[in-house]
């Protein structure tokens, strides 16, 4: 499993860039020596120099420090709530899609209804009455995805349920557990699979536009999307501040999207070698 | 004499088993998928049963495994009902009845590799240790003829004869005593279908099956049948030892259907008045027999008054109200019937 895995190119290059994020988020303490807090008025908006290889902001701040000691808080709030979004969507859609009856009636109506809010809005939503600590960041960003989720899941599990081999498997006397875990979440996979690398992007970019619109952790705690929010206010004299921080977020979201990919046709059994 | 009355022992007797599904486009009406049939089938032979697409005999085998409950009627195996049973008490009929799908190709989970699929029911009942469980998939293979080193290969690399018999294999794992064949060799091409057949029943003498074969091919369900149903609409119209069938059918609808089997003469002509018409709409089934605005020989009497199935003896039973007065002769045809193809 692990040499196939090692063997698919998308895997490999995913996972790399999320270790090297994860090293610097890590590590940043030992990679920088400033503090990501402390202003610096002598050194206000300098370009990428050997002292600041990415420059500084507003407040002489070091953007390379804030970077670093943001993927902390980005990518950990952004897999955590993509974490509640996958789980919960995932098993919602596969009960319904499963059993169906009145339970699927109703749990389908209230997806649609937080379906028809934005999702940005209703992570203000969430962010604003629950208070702005991590672990509410996270379900602010993780709730409105479930939908994601819950859909293909359930209509996932919707074709899957009238295949042949299920019903083979229920001439065998097998149980609805059984079948659930044995047949329908495997075939399932693939598609989640395609969902959550798209998902996680977009939850990093969420978490972005929450701290963008000061709705994330509070500062002075920096994060992604905080960085940008501040470099959008000088993006004409420092471009460097918006760019290094839309950057970062690039790197991570390709990065995810490439290990979904990648996993999803190691998972297909059809491209799979002897 | 005692070891004659052994062999007709009843393993598998359906009671006027009837299946109505609800109508998703009118309130209170019922598409009547199976309408009230009842044939029984006895150990170690071969009930074939025959109908054209639609006419229920895919919700019959559903109606017997217990994947349906009967809207009426029962299912009896071995004299226990099973139609309402649940839990450990149909799981362990299920061990006891098995059955062999049409499409090798859905019948099968792509993400399981051979060893997984036929090991799956020794699984599911908690079959011995590991190394009993590889032992019994290693016996299955060589009983079915597949090469154990197809078992870390997964089921889109094995062709449509292999597959079926990875089926047959997993249907197998748990010594069924009765076995239902659901279009098992349909989706094969006519030598597969030939040697699954030969496997079939070779199996059934190895191990004492007793199946109930399902198909739309009269060739092949006289191949293997030792008795015919014959369906149609949800009903049953007439049931007859093989041969008997063949010589002597009474029924106008299974009359149409031998007269329709392609005979591998350019000389032979088809009878195109042995049926008329459409099969009529699900929603609007004729009254009195069900075979009425088809049936060529069709009364007055046979639009309001429903046939029963009446036993004429010779274990023939015809749902017609005509049977005796019917002149119902394939000229020269029923003995090219299937030999074509099988």
């Amino acid at each position: 499993m692990l040499k196939r895995l090692l063997h698919n190119k998308m895997i490999v290059a995913g996972a790399v860039i999320i270790l090297i994020m994860v090293f610097l988020a890590v590590a940043a303490p030992i990679l920088t020596p400033y503090d990501y807090a402390a202003n610096s008025l002598s050194e206000m908006l300098n370009p990428p120099s050997l002292k600041h290889i990415m420059g500084t902001d507003a407040y002489g701040k070091d953007v390379w420090t804030r970077l670093i000691y943001g993927a902390r808080i980005s990518i950990k709030v952004s897999f955590i709530s993509v974490l509640i979004a996958l789980l919960s969507g995932t098993a919602i859609g596969l009960l319904c899609g499963y059993f169906r009856g009145c339970l699927d009636f109703f749990v389908g109506r209230l997806m649609d209804i937080m379906m028809s809010f934005p999702p940005i809005l209703l992570s203000m939503i969430i962010a604003i009455s629950f208070g702005k600590t991590e672990f509410n960041m996270c379900l602010a960003i993780g709730i409105p995805v479930i939908p994601n989720f819950y859909r293909i899941a359930r209509s996932e599990v919707l074709s899957i349920r009238e295949r042949t081999f299920i019903r083979a498997s229920q001439t065998m006397g097998a149980g609805n557990a059984y079948i659930i875990f044995r047949h329908v979440i495997p075939n399932a996979l693939p598609q989640i699979f395609i969902t959550l690398s798209s998902t996680i992007g977009g939850c990093i970019m969420a978490e972005s536009s929450l701290g963008f619109l000061g709705l994330g952790i509070a500062p002075p705690t920096p994060s992604w999307g905080a960085v940008i929010n501040e470099g959008k206010d000088v993006l004409f004299q420092a471009p460097w501040v918006a760019c290094f921080g839309g950057l970062m977020i690039t790197l991570t979201t390709l990065a995810f999207n490439l290990l979904g990919d990648g996993l999803r046709d190691v998972l297909d059994p059809k491209l799979r070698e002897n | 004499m005692k070891q004659e009355e052994e062999k007709r022992e009843i393993i598998l007797e359906v009671k006027d088993v009837k299946k109505w599904f609800p109508n998703a486009m009118r309130k209170k009406s019922f598409v009547k998928a199976v309408d009230g049939v009842s044939f029984c089938i006895r150990r170690g032979e071969t009930f074939g049963l025959v109908g054209e697409s639609g006419c229920g005999k895919s919700t019959l085998s559903r109606l017997i495994l217990s994947l349906y409950k009967p809207t009426e009627g029962q299912v009896f195996y071995r004299g226990e009902n099973i139609s309402h049973l649940s839990g450990a008490r149909l799981r362990n009929v299920r061990r006891e009845m098995q059955v062999i799908f049409q499409d090798p190709y859905e019948s099968l989970d792509p993400y399981l590799d051979i060893e997984e699929i036929i090991r799956e029911p020794l699984d599911i009942h908690k079959y011995g240790t590991k190394e009993q469980k590889r032992e019994r998939v290693e016996e299955l293979c060589s009983l079915v003829g597949i090469p154990t080193n197809l078992l870390t290969r997964m089921p889109h690399q094995l062709s449509g004869g292999q597959r079926q018999r990875v089926s047959i294999a997993r249907s197998l794992a748990l010594n069924p005593e009765f076995v239902i064949c659901d279009e098992a060799v349909s989706a094969l091409d006519v030598s597969m279908q030939a040697q699954i057949l030969n496997l079939l029943g070779r199996l059934q003498k190895d191990l004492s099956l007793t199946y109930l074969f399902i198909s739309h091919n009269l060739s092949v369900v006289k191949y293997v049948s030792d008795t015919i149903g014959v369906m149609y609409f949800g009903h049953i119209v007439e049931i007859a030892p093989k041969e008997e069938l063949f010589s002597n059918c009474r029924h106008p609808y299974t009359y149409a259907l031998l007269s329709a089997v392609p005979v591998p003469d350019p000389d032979d002509k088809i009878q195109m008045d042995a049926l008329k018409g459409d099969v009529p709409s699900l929603f609007d089934v004729p009254g009195g027999c069900i075979f009425h605005t088809r049936c060529p020989y069709a009364s007055e009497d046979c639009k309001y008054k429903e046939p029963k199935l009446t036993d004429i003896g010779n274990g023939h039973q015809v749902a017609c109200h005509k049977y005796d007065t019917l002149e119902l002769k394939l000229a020269g045809r029923r003995n090219s019937v299937g030999k074509g193809e099988a």
